[in-house]
């Protein structure tokens, strides 16, 4: 079955292997790049995907974090994710699936509405980010914060872990999206 | 300087929006910056030109600087004019003949002037080892008509030549045969679309092979080379509603509904072809957008059966 569980595997000693799905290729290598030049004592890697179901063929190891990137100027890039959600187990959703949204900053390019990824993420309870990935600085920013948020899916870090990080961050969010 | 060269200078400097007027000067290189300082770019075009007309003179531009000018306007509105494109045949000749530029210019002259006795030929080099070439014909009896020239454009290691004028056609047979002597026989460079694929072993790509599947099916639809500029296309849709519930206001309606969609860019054939290898739309694109170079039509209208 090409469904993705999160713990189907066996962990490699202290790796922590990040999945990026997205539909433009440019956004992810970039967002991997800056990843990478993070500081990190976990041995990263980051698998690029335009899609799921992930090809068969490729050997891969556990994967910690999965992080779907959807662009509000393409309709394609959300549908790609929504139909990507299905094959992805409903364990994997106890704080180890993000959504990470850009494009929002050029309004006038947005044909996806805010609140359609609201709702999405909402629908899947899990933690929806917002950055322009096309902006440097802001990349970098959150390269930190998705670093960071692997090493705890990772079990990396003592005494957070993923779920825990999950209610956390639940927690932060703006109380009137229980409301929709 | 003859009054029919003032003339020509006037005319081709009027021609030139003020907006391009300095690029295009700077771009002709024959006024030079300290003698364009003088002139005042503020005032009425008139003035301006008569200004400009004035220093030509003063420096003893010849018609042939005249020309230049002309080719250097006309690479700036190549957009503007309608070309042809000819492909030569390989001529039973030496496999290895190395192309000079030079020789070409020289020998390609000759022959025209010698079979047509008024004949003004000037050459202006551009990128990729194009020459431009401006051709303005007279008759035996007349001047050449420096207001109605053909350009021909020719990138010497390739076999094609473009062509714009619509006298051209007359003369088309001699052109040709001046081209016949230099031809090159350089195959046309091979370009590879490879893919950007990072060298840092802890990015992996999972897709690889849909990867390569679209940019095997891109460059299949489109080719290898850059497309023809195009800046928009037009589709009119016309339909009947179509429902799979029985009646409602829009079934019954007869009048088709309509739809116009329009699509422009500064060089829409390549933002096309860039869709699918950025991943903003499934590879093959829809038959509707890929068929404009095949059918050379950029608006359409689209009917029910």
């Amino acid at each position: 079955m090409s469904v993705l569980r999160p713990l189907d595997k066996l962990p490699g000693l202290n790796t922590a292997t990040i999945l990026l799905v997205g539909t433009e290729d440019a956004l992810l290598q970039q967002l991997a790049d800056s990843m990478l030049r993070e500081d990190c004592t976990s041995e990263l890697r980051v698998h690029l995907a335009n899609s799921l179901p992930l090809p068969s063929t490729v050997a891969r190891p556990r994967i910690d974090l999965i992080v779907f990137v959807i662009n509000l100027h393409s309709k394609h890039s959300l549908r790609k994710v929504e139909e990507s959600l299905h094959h992805v187990d409903a364990t994997f959703f106890l704080g180890k699936v993000s959504f990470l949204v850009t494009g929002a900053g050029r309004e006038s390019h947005c044909s996806i509405h805010r609140n359609t990824v609201v709702k999405l993420a909402h629908t899947y309870r899990s933690p929806l980010l917002f950055c322009d990935l096309e902006i440097e600085d802001f990349r970098a920013t959150m390269a930190q914060r998705l670093v960071r948020m692997l090493q705890i899916c990772a079990g990396h870090v003592p005494g957070v872990s993923a779920l825990s990080l999950l209610s956390l961050m639940r927690i932060s969010e703006n109380p009137s999206l229980e409301d929709l | 300087m003859d009054e029919t060269v003032a003339e020509f200078f006037r005319r081709t400097i009027l021609k030139i929006p003020m907006t391009e007027m300095m690029t295009i000067l700077k771009a002709w290189n024959f006024l030079s910056e300290n003698q364009l300082q003088t002139v005042n770019f503020r005032q009425r075009k008139e003035s301006l030109v008569q200004d400009l007309v004035l220093l030509c003179q003063e420096k003893h531009a010849s018609l042939n600087d005249a020309a230049l000018l002309d080719i250097v306007y006309t690479q700036f509105h190549r957009h503007q004019k309608v070309w042809d494109v000819f492909q030569m045949s390989k001529g039973a000749g030496g496999d290895t003949d190395l192309f000079d530029m030079e020789q070409f210019k020289n020998s390609f002259k000759k022959i025209l002037q010698r079979a047509l006795k008024n004949v003004t030929v000037s050459f202006r080099d551009a990128e990729e080892n194009a020459v431009w070439i401006r051709i303005a014909w007279g008759t035996q009896y007349r001047k050449p008509n420096q207001y109605k020239p053909a350009y021909v454009v020719y990138y010497s290691q390739t076999p094609y030549a473009f062509t714009s004028s619509s006298q051209l056609k007359s003369n088309l047979p001699l052109l040709a045969q001046t081209f016949e002597t230099h031809n090159s026989t350089t195959p046309l460079q091979e370009r590879s679309l490879g893919l950007d694929i990072n060298m840092d072993s802890r990015i992996i790509h999972e897709n690889k092979i849909e990867k390569e599947r679209v940019q095997r099916v891109t460059q299949e639809i489109f080719g290898d080379y850059p497309q023809p500029r195009l800046e928009f296309a037009q589709y009119k849709l016309e339909t009947k509603f179509k429902s799979d519930l029985n009646g409602g206001i829009l079934a019954d309606r007869e009048e088709p509904l309509r739809c116009l969609v329009k699509f422009s860019s500064p060089h829409l054939l390549e933002a096309l072809k860039s869709l699918a290898p950025a991943g903003i739309a499934d590879a093959p694109l829809s038959p509707l957008l890929t068929c404009i170079p095949n059918k050379g039509m950029n608006y359409f209208k689209i009917r029910d059966k």
